[in-house]
């Protein structure tokens, strides 16, 4: 069995307890509350107004540049106000509020579950499509997918890569997304065959899934060119790096996107979107997302329309437990922690609630550095975390930027492993940060010369 | 509206500590102590005791009283495995006020002049074990006889050890095989020398253990253990054996006497002292292998694992520089 080739780290999955879960829907909230920035990128840019009457679907704000998505009305309701909100992270963003009334969507989306299978549709027209649809990659970077699907010129995509790995421990909505909804992902991904003009696509999941390979083998065996790479449990593999290289054995250059290997990436989550977007005409409104935890009363896999308030989507799950120390807004290994859960709207990027008691939230005193060399070991990019953390100790910069501090993907393999518990990522983020910000001075100041 | 902890990913951890890898060690340093007490008696378990608790001692008194430091780093364990591992170093008759004396220079002067545990430069049980060579080349050459249990503290009934007749046979020539012990005793520990180094099977044991469990790798030991085997084999094929000594016999009692195992599993691979990446260890344990061979068959004393590894320690900062291949690095042409 494959997986990738550098580093890696085997944390529990901690699956059990919402694995299997079938996808519970969560009832309307009373009012939505609609960040403006749920994707990497520009802010959307708002193009209703105070008062507007909407309908779920219709378009609340467009995408504010290239590399940004439109956002789509959740709800049906009257828009309320168009101001700042701030989030659980401490992250201000503007939103627009409405006040749901009734349920009533946009005449043109296909609410009906009949499956359709035939696309007729260009290539253009499906990128188009998708764009409007405001789909973006909802494995956890929430990249808008349209810009994946062109390519930069000269370049050519050869596989369709899907991901279907959920390597975060506790995560259990791809699973089962896999498990209810497989038909749909393989129609999802003929579509963005068709779209990037590649007559290969490989499913990638890990064999703590045993049931979703077997049954996403089963309907690839129907399809043409489409195969399911079953793969040895190891994070970060759902990093998209990491599972080209257990996919193709390529491995994508420093610096570099997928497409230079010749490859695109797509989460199974994304693909659905994309199957409901282009064959149903229904944007991207909603997204299954996992509540869990060890002391979680009903963990499980809730489909919560964006903007309803993640303590709606809690209360379903049991409410917050006793003794709870952290709420995590994802996964352990890359989730963020939220500072509370009261007027949180679920949104794009938020794949999973998850609860950890106080003992398990607290982090050792870190000891000094041993230097075991651990860290390196399981580093899956090859770098070397105990030196950019002194590095950057150090405010040493140059250093930093030559030991490739700009490769890190954030994983979190090595603060995993420190047995002395240092906090090596809190050193190694800020200064990725501060040596990108040199390298975008000196990218300005080279244009400038020109 | 509740607060909870807010704090950056990731939010899980593998459970490894210091403590733990500390504690590995000395667990995996175990079988070759209890065949130090069945082969040398009550010497051993009085040596190691004392050289524990010298060295734990040690470094409580500099750290609370010299250092000044509100945290007691005791129960990270290192400084019990430095002094096990000292003890190991010894012979098990020498008496106990050479030990602290050993012990003091250990903690005291190779590991907390550095700043304390992961600073130093030099393996801390080594700089103490080559202090009281220098200082007293009698006692720390005198080793006991393995008579089992009947054998006293302070036994002063010793022989010469296998290596240094190695050594004469290999400078002079003559006959040796009937001076040797049998390679069984060797390999199993019924020969002399320092208490933990006698028994390679038990150190392979608890190497093997280390490696499956994860706490060390296999590149120092199998580098090390690769060199001196091929440079053994290469002596044999350049015909510089006594007539009476196989290739084969040479390969096996360098390996099986003197520190080789001990140092190859226990020593080189204290990870303070040792290289971070792969290839670094590599290039330390063949390192290691060479100066130890080198030593052995031209230096002035028969066995020189201690001072090859305190040599390639001093190369580690260099040894460093050799990075991991990092993911999408083009192979060099």
């Amino acid at each position: 069995m494959k997986t990738f080739n550098i580093g890696g780290v085997h944390p529990h999955d901690n699956k059990q307890f919402s694995a299997h879960q079938p996808i519970t829907e969560c009832p309307l909230p009373k009012q939505a509350i609609i960040p403006l920035v749920q994707h990497i990128g520009a802010p959307a840019q708002a193009v209703v107004e105070v008062g507007a009457k909407v309908k779920v679907g219709e378009l609340l704000a467009k995408a504010g540049g290239f590399v940004s998505a439109n956002i789509a009305s959740p709800v049906s309701g009257t828009v309320t106000k168009i101001g700042d909100m701030t989030d659980a992270w401490g992250a201000t963003v503007p939103a627009i509020y409405i006040d749901v009334e009734g349920d009533v969507w946009s005449p043109d989306i296909d609410r009906s579950t009949n499956l359709i299978h035939q696309c007729t549709l260009e290539p253009k027209a499906i990128i188009d499509k998708i764009a409007a649809a405001g789909i973006v990659g909802l494995g956890g970077a929430c990249f808008p997918t349209h810009v994946k699907l062109l390519p930069p010129p000269g370049k050519k995509a050869e596989v369709l890569i899907v991901n279907g790995v959920e390597c975060e421990p506790y995560l259990t909505c791809d699973h089962q997304l896999m498990m209810e909804h497989g038909e749909e992902i393989m129609i999802g991904i003929q579509i963005l065959k068709k779209a990037l003009g590649v007559d290969r696509a490989i499913i990638g999941i890990e064999n703590n899934k045993k049931d979703a390979i077997e049954r996403m083998t089963r309907l690839a065996n129907t399809q043409f060119g489409v195969e399911v790479m079953p793969l040895k449990l190891k994070y970060p593999q759902g990093g998209e790096k990491q599972l080209i290289d257990a996919c193709i054995g390529r491995q994508v250059p420093s610096g570099a996107l997928p497409i230079e290997v010749g490859a695109v990436v797509d989460n199974v989550a994304t693909i659905y979107a994309v199957y409901e977007a282009v064959q149903k005409n229904k944007p991207l409104i909603s997204r299954v997302m996992t509540v869990t935890g060890k002391h979680v009363e009903k963990p499980g896999n809730y489909l919560v329309r964006f903007g309803t308030p993640i303590d709606d989507v809690i209360a379903l799950a049991g409410g917050v437990p006793a003794h709870t120390g952290k709420v995590i807004g994802g996964g352990p290994m890359m989730g963020r922690a939220m500072d509370h859960t009261e007027n949180m709207p679920a949104n794009k990027r938020l794949s999973g609630i998850l609860f950890l008691d106080e003992a398990e939230s607290q982090r050792p005193e870190p000891e000094n550095c041993i230097r075991c060399g651990k860290c390196v070991q399981a580093c899956p990019m090859g770098l070397e975390p105990y030196l950019l953390h002194r590095l950057f100790e150090l405010e040493n910069w140059e250093e930093m930027e030559k030991h490739d501090v700009m490769d890190c993907i954030d994983c979190g393999c090595c603060v995993f492993t420190c047995p002395a518990h240092r906090p090596l990522l809190d050193g190694i983020r800020p200064g990725k940060a501060k040596v990108g910000a040199i390298l975008r001075e000196r990218a300005a100041a080279a244009a400038a010369a020109k | 509206m509740k607060n909870f902890i807010v704090a950056p990913a990731p939010h899980a951890h593998s459970g490894d500590s210091v403590r733990r890898n500390m504690l590995l060690v000395i667990l995996a340093l175990l079988p070759a102590y209890v065949v130090a007490v069945l082969q040398f008696g009550c010497g051993a378990l009085i040596t190691a005791a004392i050289s524990i608790v010298a060295c734990v001692g040690c470094e409580w008194l500099v750290s609370r009283f010299i250092l000044k430091e509100n945290r007691n780093t005791i129960g990270d364990l290192s400084a019990v495995l430095t002094g096990l591992l000292l003890a190991y170093n010894l012979p098990s008759n020498i008496e106990w006020w050479i030990v602290v004396i050993g012990a003091i220079v250990a903690i005291g002067v190779g590991k907390m002049t550095f700043g304390g545990l992961g600073q130093n430069l030099f393996n801390p049980a080594l700089v103490g074990r080559v202090f009281l060579l220098i200082s007293f080349p009698v006692q720390m050459t005198t080793w006991p006889l393995p008579k089992g249990m009947e054998t006293a503290y302070l036994d002063a009934e010793t022989g010469a050890t296998p290596l240094a007749l190695l050594k004469q046979a290999v400078k002079n020539g003559g006959r040796i095989a009937d001076q040797l012990p049998s390679l069984h005793d060797a390999f199993m520990g019924a020969i002399g020398g320092s208490m933990g180094e006698v028994c390679a099977l038990a150190l392979i044991i608890g190497g093997v253990f280390l490696i499956c469990t994860r706490v060390i790798t296999w590149h120092i030991p199998v580098s090390i253990i690769a060199t001196v085997a091929l440079w053994a084999a290469a002596t044999g094929w350049l015909g510089l054996l006594p007539a009476d000594l196989t290739t084969g016999n040479y390969v096996a009692y360098s390996l099986c006497t003197g520190g080789i195992m001990l140092g190859a599993f226990f020593m080189a691979t204290d990870y303070v002292t040792s290289p971070m990446t792969a290839w670094g260890k590599l290039i330390f344990g063949v390192g290691i292998g060479v100066i130890v061979m080198v030593i052995r068959t031209w230096g002035a004393y028969p066995e020189g694992m201690s001072f090859a590894i305190l040599i390639m320690n001093a190369c580690v900062p260099l040894l460093n520089k050799f990075r991991p291949k990092r993911f999408g690095e083009p192979k060099k042409a």
